[in-house]
């Protein structure tokens, strides 16, 4: 069973957000996800300054077996990215929803606009595969 | 039946064992209407000593030329042990090594192939091959676009100086994705790529620069201006070579300030016999920034589960079998064999070796442009520095000479005239280490003649 | 087993100073100045060693490889099979080795002629009305075959057409090939009994739609029934039919997939026709065309002008097909790889070659049967097997943990390689058999009794699955380590 935090949202594919008390946002990929991918061994993470629209293909995360591309899952403009991933890409395998964050984003409309899911609600999808 | 051990009383306890009537009835799910009648276009099959007897009358159609064609594939000696273990049944008969544990032989041959070309290289990371120096300019095009984030253009500056069919290949494989090739012009006096011809692209996004070297004429470039001008405007630099010439000429990972970014050429030379085209093998390189957009297979060194060293492939996330539609190639093999024989070749050639088969290109080669261009109506087309080939300018048609001289037994060289029809009549000519002083001067004298002979006709 | 255990690298071989020399030319008195910028100037870290020290290291290396002349390779959608050294002998014969690619015809004809009957006898086995035979590999002619089809749709003007179908089961190139051509792959699922869903088709089919890949017998290993209803619906949709040759083998001599109603195809001459795999290549993969495609195929083909003693051959160019894909290779493809082939077909004849898909799929059905017997389950029981067949291990990987890769790493063990794995990836813990024709029904025997003692082991003592193969020159490798610490040369160039 993996692990999702109730004061989070999330996307159908697996994204995290949380907000921040400055307005921006935190993206990283769910416990399930990195579940499912294995041992990560690179992470490839967008360009600070780069405007997302949701579902953009922004960033990618690999294992031995797969590569999966990380989708924006709000609007915004990249303002962060975790350095740290390119030196140790099991920074999401130990700790998906703290240390293994991806990037932050400053929204370009407001968070409660943006088709997120609830934790009981992404947990159903994660159940389901 | 060749090749098929069944004996009949095999066939009767198979079928038993399947339950089947006859072998027919394993075929009932094809719908009868589709089946086949019969192969009538197919000969009756040939028992190995007929078969080679054919083919032995085959080959002495085509003889055995005394060869001064270059071109992008090139006549060296092969040592006769490289092919005696490349043809061992372990090597030849072997599949893609997948399953490391039973392919180590394979795995370790390819890291340490890696390892030479990117010592001969000058960079950090190679793969396992790619099907032909020509696909290898490809795929390091698409691979540029892959790698230059700065540059949004999809849009390659390719010489004329670089091989033709390189470039035929280029397009052919690009076109799909949108990729813009524009050619470069040549000066005509030097034969080298003309820096008006990048003045036209100044100020505009470049993806990347194509340099030859040796170019396609076996003029030397200056790889260095061209490599400083195209980073100074966020361009990657594409180096095509020739691995021989890397004995001696200044490796690509040294070219100007920076150095080239992907390296690419045609390893035939290294090992791989003639053979009318191929199978030859195309090699790639890269900076460690890059290895993730470089298509093709590439071996790690590891270690397994009791902690010994051991190798595998690796990065394969990038590829066709697990990226599917997002892939950075659709390719899923190297030229394995070819290879190894470029890694044999190598190994036994080392660095003096093959140092001492470039001088001694360059010096016959050297020796041939002197000795054809002392006949009348033959000279130089270029001043310039060159390597191991030459464009000789003529004054009538190349190609019923050409034709005369293969009547004799020589095939004297590339005619220029459909890529080239600006030079004139102009010949692309080659002489490696294989062509010793004699033949050199048994085609000038040949050569000699048929100018004289047409003369008097 | 007696594997030696572990060689060192070729460049701790040898000492400084050390050469082969009796490969290297006389030095030579008169060799022209390279410009000072231009030159090298540290000689390139390649190993210094004898010639025996060379010979000694990659003989020992290669008996550290398995290999179809020393294994069983039971390898699904792969067709290992024996590979007659006639084939290579004729290849290497000094003339073929020694033919320039751009020698006059004087110095062609031989060569040239062996080509045109490689192109005339692949026609007849596939159906098709042209071939060329440069594609240097299975992908390489999917990407032509693709590419002649969205010449196809460009020449008539239909620009809309960039959608590929393919199953869901389809070969990851399917999807690859489709992207690099400038298309988007469009997946469609199957029926539960593995034929293509008629429906999802149906539904699929468009104004977008360029084509559609297939094999057929299919990635499951059975025959596409409804193929003739595919080949109807895809037509009357406007698009084209392409027929992946990875299974051409099942089907020899039986069915064509030119009468099956494609338009295009490509024929993995390493696998149908014998050509060795060379531990990852060189390959061959010559693309066949029906009436349609004709002009657009890759250059060049090889024509014959004239017939009987009279007859000449030529490499026909861009003004004799000026709307062709263009060029695909520097030269005319894997030409040796094309000899092999020719020689081989030249040696099975019109008999042998009517026989390849009888022993193929006689082979596959007993060791189906004899693998059921053991306690194997099949993927799709119902389904006669084609030329190959699926295992389905989901049971045994829920029961006692042990996975599909763990039976595969477990055979290496006993000596032979291991079967495909987890392909197609529909089938939960897969294994993909493919025994070939070539392979002696003692050999599928043998391999049966190894299969029945893993199958026991899995239940006496499962940790030994987990942890093999046990017997093999290094144990299983940390891919993760591999991937994320890379090692991927000897003393990497620091640039």
């Amino acid at each position: 069973m993996s692990n999702i935090p109730a004061d989070l949202k999330y996307a159908r594919s697996h994204e995290w957000v949380r907000a921040q008390a400055d307005g921006t946002v935190e993206v990283g990929i769910s416990d399930h996800a990195q579940q499912a991918l294995g041992d990560l061994v690179f992470v490839e993470v967008p360009e600070v300054g780069r405007a997302l629209q949701p579902g953009d293909a922004c960033a990618v995360v690999e294992s031995v077996k797969a590569a999966s591309d990380v989708y924006s899952p709000v609007a915004g403009t990249v303002i962060a990215v975790n350095e740290g991933l390119a030196k140790a890409p099991e920074l999401i395998n130990q700790d998906p929803y703290g240390a293994g964050w991806i990037m932050r984003l400053k929204l370009s409309g407001p968070l409660a606009a943006a088709e997120l899911l609830g934790p009981e609600a992404y947990a159903a999808v994660a159940e389901a595969g | 039946m060749p090749f098929i051990p069944h004996t009949e009383q095999d066939v009767t306890e198979m079928l038993a064992a399947i339950g089947a009537p006859d072998i027919e009835s394993l075929f009932e799910e094809i719908p009868a209407e589709l089946r086949v009648r019969s192969l009538a276009g197919v000969p009756e099959g040939l028992n190995e000593q007929q078969v080679m007897q054919l083919m032995y009358a085959r080959a002495r159609q085509d003889g055995q030329p005394l060869n001064f064609i270059g071109a992008g594939a090139y006549e060296h000696h092969i040592p006769a042990a490289v092919w005696a273990i490349v043809a061992r049944g372990e090597f030849y008969s072997a599949y893609t090594p997948y399953q490391a544990e039973a392919s180590q032989g394979t795995l370790q041959t390819i890291y340490e192939y890696q390892s030479m070309i990117t010592a001969l290289t000058g960079l950090q990371v190679a793969n396992a091959s790619l099907y032909d120096g020509a696909t290898a300019v490809a795929e390091a095009c698409l691979m540029a676009v892959r790698a230059n984030r700065r540059s949004s253009a999809a849009r390659v500056l390719m010489p004329r100086t670089v091989h033709p069919h390189y470039r035929a290949v280029t397009r052919a494989a690009t076109g799909g994705q949108g990729l813009k090739l524009e050619e470069l012009a040549y000066v005509r006096s030097s034969g080298q790529t003309a820096s008006e011809a990048l003045a036209s692209s100044e100020g505009q996004d470049v993806t990347a620069l194509v340099i030859q070297q040796p170019n396609f004429f076996g003029v030397l470039e200056d790889v260095d201006a061209l490599t400083d001008w195209a980073h100074a405007r966020g361009a990657l630099v594409i180096a095509v070579v020739n691995p021989t010439s890397l004995a001696v000429l200044k490796p690509p990972g040294s070219w100007g300030q920076r150095g080239a970014d992907i390296v690419v050429g045609d390893g035939q030379p290294l090992g791989c016999p003639l053979s009318s085209g191929g199978p030859y093998f195309g090699f790639m390189a890269t900076r460690m920034d890059y290895v993730r957009q470089m298509p093709g297979r590439i071996v790690g060194r590891t270690v397994d589960l009791d902690g010994r060293p051991g190798f595998a492939l690796t990065l394969q996330a990038r590829e066709q079998h697990i990226r599917r539609g997002k892939a950075t190639s659709n390719i899923c093999t190297n030229q394995g064999l070819l290879m190894i024989a470029g890694t044999i070749y190598c190994a036994m050639m080392g660095a003096a070796g093959l140092e001492r088969v470039a001088r001694t290109c360059m010096a016959r080669t050297a020796e041939l442009v002197s000795a054809l261009s002392r006949l009348p109506g033959v000279r130089p087309a270029f001043g310039t520095a060159r390597f191991h080939e030459a464009v000789l300018l003529f004054d009538r048609p190349v190609a019923p000479l050409l034709e005369a001289l293969a009547a004799q037994g020589i095939e004297g060289g590339f005619d220029l005239g459909v890529h080239y029809p600006e030079l004139g009549h102009a010949l692309l000519v080659c002489a490696t280490e294989a062509r010793s002083s004699a033949d050199v001067a048994a085609y000038a004298q040949k050569l000699s003649e048929l100018l004289k002979e047409a003369r008097v006709a | 087993m007696s594997l030696p255990m572990c060689e060192r690298l070729i460049f701790d071989c040898g000492r400084a100073g050390r050469g082969a020399r009796g490969q290297w030319p006389a030095a030579e008195a008169n060799v022209p100045d390279i410009p000072a910028s231009l030159r090298r100037v540290r000689p390139p870290a390649l190993p210094e060693v004898s010639e025996l020290d060379a010979v000694r290291h990659y003989t020992r290396l290669s008996q550290l490889n398995f290999s179809i002349d020393t294994h069983f390779y039971p390898l699904g959608s792969c067709t290992m099979k024996y590979n007659p050294r006639a084939c290579n002998a004729a290849a290497m014969l000094p003339e073929f080795l020694g033919r320039h690619p751009l020698a006059t015809g004087a110095h062609s004809q031989g060569f040239l002629a062996c080509m045109h009957e490689l192109q005339e006898m692949l026609m007849e086995v596939t159906g098709m009305r042209g071939v060329a035979l440069t594609p240097m590999a299975g992908a390489h002619g999917e990407f032509a075959g693709v590419a002649m089809i969205r010449a196809y749709h460009r020449a008539r003007g239909d620009l809309g057409r960039v959608e590929i179908i393919v199953p869901t089961a389809a070969h990851g190139t399917n999807p690859a090939t489709a992207s690099m051509c400038g298309c988007v792959a469009r997946e469609i699922g199957v029926g539960p009994d593995g034929d293509v869903d008629l429906a999802a088709l149906r539904a699929a089919v468009g104004p977008r739609t360029a084509g559609i890949m297939l094999t057929n017998p299919s990635t499951l290993g059975i025959f596409e029934r409804g193929i003739a209803e595919v080949a109807r619906i895809v037509h009357e949709a406007g698009g084209l039919l392409y027929y992946d040759g990875a299974n051409l083998n099942a089907i020899l001599g039986k069915v064509r997939p030119g009468d099956m109603g494609f338009d295009v195809m490509h024929m993995n001459l390493h696998k149908t026709f014998s050509t060795p795999h060379g531990g990852g290549g060189p390959g061959a993969g010559a693309v066949g065309v029906g009436p349609r495609l004709l002009p657009f195929m890759p250059l060049p083909v090889v024509a014959r002008e004239g017939a009987g003693e009279a007859a000449r051959y030529r490499w026909l160019g861009e003004a004799d097909l000026p709307q062709s894909i263009g060029r695909l290779t520097g030269f005319n493809g894997n030409a040796g790889v094309l000899l092999r082939a020719y020689v081989y077909m030249r040696m099975l004849g019109r008999e042998g070659m009517s026989r390849v898909g009888d022993f193929a799929t006689l082979n596959s059905n007993y060791l189906l049967a004899r693998l059921q017997q053991a306690g194997y389950v099949a993927a799709y029981p119902q389904r006669r097997a084609s030329h190959e067949f699926i295992l389905t291990l989901k049971a045994l990987a829920q029961q006692q943990g042990v996975t599909a890769m763990d039976v595969a790493k477990r055979l290496l063990d006993y000596g032979f390689h291991a079967p495909t794995t987890y392909f197609p990836l529909l089938v939960p813990e897969c294994l993909l058999i493919e025994p070939t024709e070539t392979e002696s029904k003692e050999t599928l025997d043998a391999f049966v009794v190894a299969m029945a003692t893993i199958l026991s082991e899995a239940a006496s003592e499962p940790e030994t699955l987990r942890t093999a193969p046990h017997r093999m020159p290094v144990r299983r490798l940390d891919d993760v380590r591999a991937a994320r610490e890379l090692d991927l040369a000897h003393r990497p160039v620091t640039a």
